[in-house]
């Protein structure tokens, strides 16, 4: 890769090889180091740079709302994230490469887990600094888990579906029905059925619950996805979105228009971790399996497909089933985090904020989805100061996206885990 | 049966603001076979251009210059801000449309929905979260035919919508542009070869569309005069339904399918409670389509399939 004589002359492909030699686990050590360096020296770093406070979103919201912090606030950024970022990263390469390597020969999956506590660290005293922060990165992480089921049906099966807020909002509801029915005494269930100590261990089966109340949502749009595809599909996945979102806001049992609130404080930050390295893991390897492989012959032909001893329904119902009962429990886990749902959440606007990620990231492909999950959730929040200006930037940027990159940033590749833990340089 | 025929008033009302919008869609679709999402935003937009010259007239009128009436008002608006709009459509075919044409479909539909966005939320920048009212040109008058209360704002609606579907119609079947537009619909690769130029041609397209999603913008404030940067959503989708359902492409089909989901969604609010009106309009719309998957007019998909 990194021999080709165009990348070495050019200046910019001189920085890319210097830092192509670092491994995941280099870079993940150099985070752990700034986040670290912002937790011990953060506050006395800002009172010495004259910032008001640590910066939540690396800067971009002091940046924007008052624009003569910019040098301090760059300052702030170079010296706790890219300097030891780099310096950690890049200069200890050799050993770094070393350790991943032992790890890698010891065992992959030993490696994996390795490289997932070091993910989890990170984010843990990142988000410790302030609630905003550990808000975000819940909400982003399961904007991941959306956008990759979203992924499963639109990329990989190539069926426009317009369903996932339908999907949510039945996970979301069973999940909080649950929870407030056995564990929290409401004004509309009544008192817990159980004791609430249960709750926490019994909430894994919440989300379940609602995975599976979503999945059996999903075969009002996989049985007539058999007759269909293309536009019509796109018309009666919206109608089931639009059905459930009235059916709630119907339903005076679980609030109405009004909607739910006081969900239990169930969800932390490892609960969302777990949950969205499961999601990952799980999709990952449904997609290169024999299902995913014949989900991809159905999207490029479904004909030659069926000629080819694929079972179009049973694929189409399986892929349908699968993602919605993903989305369920990203739904079930938005609920309880935000601990207030109501129908008017997943509507229109939330398919658009969905379909974004999936375009904006890439189609068919999981690493894409998480690029375009984090980065729009990070820059819609990032640009939050710029209140009605952020929703012409970000179409825009999407629209540039679509018209350089019609498939997404990222499209097409495979996300191979054991590639990237794998040691870089020579061997 | 008065009942009955009072409702059936309001819902050819309620249908021709959606068979307009339809038509821009299926037209687009037909053409181009992509959907344009920025549709309903279409619609929004000119209402607000309506509502501009409408506003613009009135003060021309009052300052004393010349006095016009408000009937020639209300047609001028009409007129012009059609006239306006096409070129709003012709922009928004040329920023997000024309990059995509050989794209995934489903791209050209991610910019649609931006470019909605970036059209609803221009409008915020530019006249702030206030609602505004469309200027009163027609005063209200009651005729009471038989037991059945019509007002001439529902004749009027009705008659200009079903005026410029015919027209529509008119122009797709004699004439030399709507005869390319056929052709460009009945065949994508083939027609550039005879000379057919398709630029101009998707761009008239959009033209139309947009100026009929125009016409639907300024009836509707006619009828129900608060604007909001947001009130193309709601239509934007429900047209695009009445596409589909029509058949993709098909011009009569639009129009039938509109005028069906205004009475389906009068009749619900008319028997049940008018919370359900949503709900028993897409369970009837997903019923029609589990049976009838390719809408009233149109084909299987498998016949032209441009993915």
């Amino acid at each position: 890769m990194a021999g080709s004589p165009l990348e070495t002359t050019s200046s910019k492909g001189k920085l890319l090889a210097f830092f192509a030699q670092v491994p995941l686990l280099g870079w993940l050590f150099g985070a752990l180091t700034a986040v670290l360096a912002e937790q011990f020296l953060g506050s006395q770093l800002v009172d010495l740079l004259g910032l008001p406070k640590i910066p939540v979103l690396f800067g971009c919201m002091i940046v924007l709302k008052k624009p003569l912090l910019v040098p301090g606030t760059l300052a702030y950024v170079l010296c706790i994230y890219l300097l030891p970022l780099a310096i950690v990263a890049r200069m200890a390469a050799p050993w770094w490469n070393k350790i991943a390597g032992y790890l890698y020969r010891l065992s992959p999956s030993v490696a994996v887990i390795v490289h997932l506590v070091l993910m989890y660290a990170i984010l843990h005293i990142w988000s410790g600094i302030s609630a905003y922060r550990l808000l975000t990165v819940k909400l982003t992480m399961i904007a991941v888990m959306v956008t990759l089921s979203l992924n499963v049906i639109n990329g990989y099966m190539g069926e426009f579906s317009c369903s996932h807020p339908g999907f949510l909002a039945l996970g979301a509801y069973t999940a909080s029905v649950f929870t407030l029915l056995f564990f929290a005494n409401d004004k509309i269930f009544g008192t817990a059925l159980l004791p609430a100590s249960l709750g926490p261990f019994l909430f894994p089966l919440a989300l379940i619950l609602g995975g599976l109340v979503a999945a059996l949502g999903a075969l009002a749009i996989a049985v007539p996805s058999f007759r269909t595809r293309g536009d019509y599909l796109a018309i009666i996945s919206l109608a089931f979105m639009f059905i459930v979102k009235s059916m709630i806001e119907n339903l005076e049992i679980v609030g109405g228009p009004r909607g739910l609130s006081s969900q239990p404080n169930y969800v932390n930050l490892p609960t969302v971790f777990i949950w969205t390295v499961l999601c990952v893991w799980i999709i990952n390897n449904f997609v290169r399996s024999t299902v995913g492989k014949a989900l991809n012959a159905v999207r490029d032909d479904e004909m030659a497909a069926d000629a080819m001893t694929v079972n179009t329904r049973r694929t189409k119902v399986v892929a349908f089933l699968f993602a919605a009962f993903w989305a369920g429990i990203a739904g079930g886990l938005f609920a309880h985090v935000l601990r207030y749902v109501n129908p008017s959440t997943f509507g229109i606007q939330k398919l658009a904020e969905v379909l974004a990620m999936v375009y904006f990231g890439g189609l068919n492909s999981v690493y894409g989805s998480v690029v375009g999950a984090v980065s729009l959730s990070m820059l819609s929040e990032a640009l939050r100061p710029l209140e009605l200006f952020k929703w012409i930037i970000i179409p825009l940027l999407l629209i540039l996206v679509m018209i350089f990159r019609p498939t997404g940033l990222i499209a097409f590749t495979e996300f191979d885990v054991k590639g990237l833990i794998r040691p870089k340089g020579k061997e | 049966m008065g009942f009955f025929l009072q409702n059936l008033i309001n819902a050819l009302q309620w249908g021709s603001f959606y068979a307009l919008i339809a038509l821009g869609y299926s037209m687009v679709y037909g053409v181009l076979m992509l959907f344009n999402f920025a549709h309903g935003d279409i619609f929004m937009v000119g209402a607000y251009i309506g509502f501009g010259i409408a506003s613009g007239l009135l003060a021309l009128t009052a300052l004393g210059g010349i006095v016009l009436p408000s009937w020639l008002i209300l047609v001028l608006t009409i007129i012009i801000s059609m006239f306006l709009t096409s070129f709003v459509g012709m922009i928004v075919e040329r920023v997000g449309y024309r990059p995509l044409r050989d794209a995934p479909r489903a791209s050209a539909a991610i910019t649609g929905l931006m470019i909605g966005i970036i059209l609803e939320t221009g409008n915020l920048a530019l006249l702030g979260a206030r609602r505004v009212r469309f200027p009163t040109l027609i005063q209200s008058t009651t005729y009471d035919i038989g037991g059945v209360f019509v007002t001439n704002k529902k004749i009027m609606i009705v008659v200009v919508s079903i005026a410029l579907m015919f027209a529509l119609h008119q122009f797709v079947r004699k004439s030399k542009w709507g005869m390319a537009m056929r052709a460009m619909a009945f065949d994508y690769v083939v027609v550039p070869l005879l000379g057919v130029p398709i630029n101009t041609i998707a761009r008239l397209t959009f033209a139309i569309g947009s100026a009929l999603a125009a016409a639907a913008g300024i009836l509707f404030g006619v009828a129900y005069p608060v604007l909001d940067p947001y009130m193309g959503i709601v239509f934007g989708w429900k047209a695009f339904v009445a596409a589909i359902l029509g058949g993709r492409g098909s011009i009569l089909g639009a129009t039938l399918a509109g005028f069906l989901l205004g009475f389906i969604e009068i009749f619900v609010a008319m028997i049940f409670p008018s919370t359900l009106r949503d709900f028993i309009a897409y369970s009837i719309i997903l019923l029609i389509l589990t049976f009838r998957p390719h809408g009233f007019f149109g084909e299987p998909y498998s016949a032209r399939l441009r993915l």
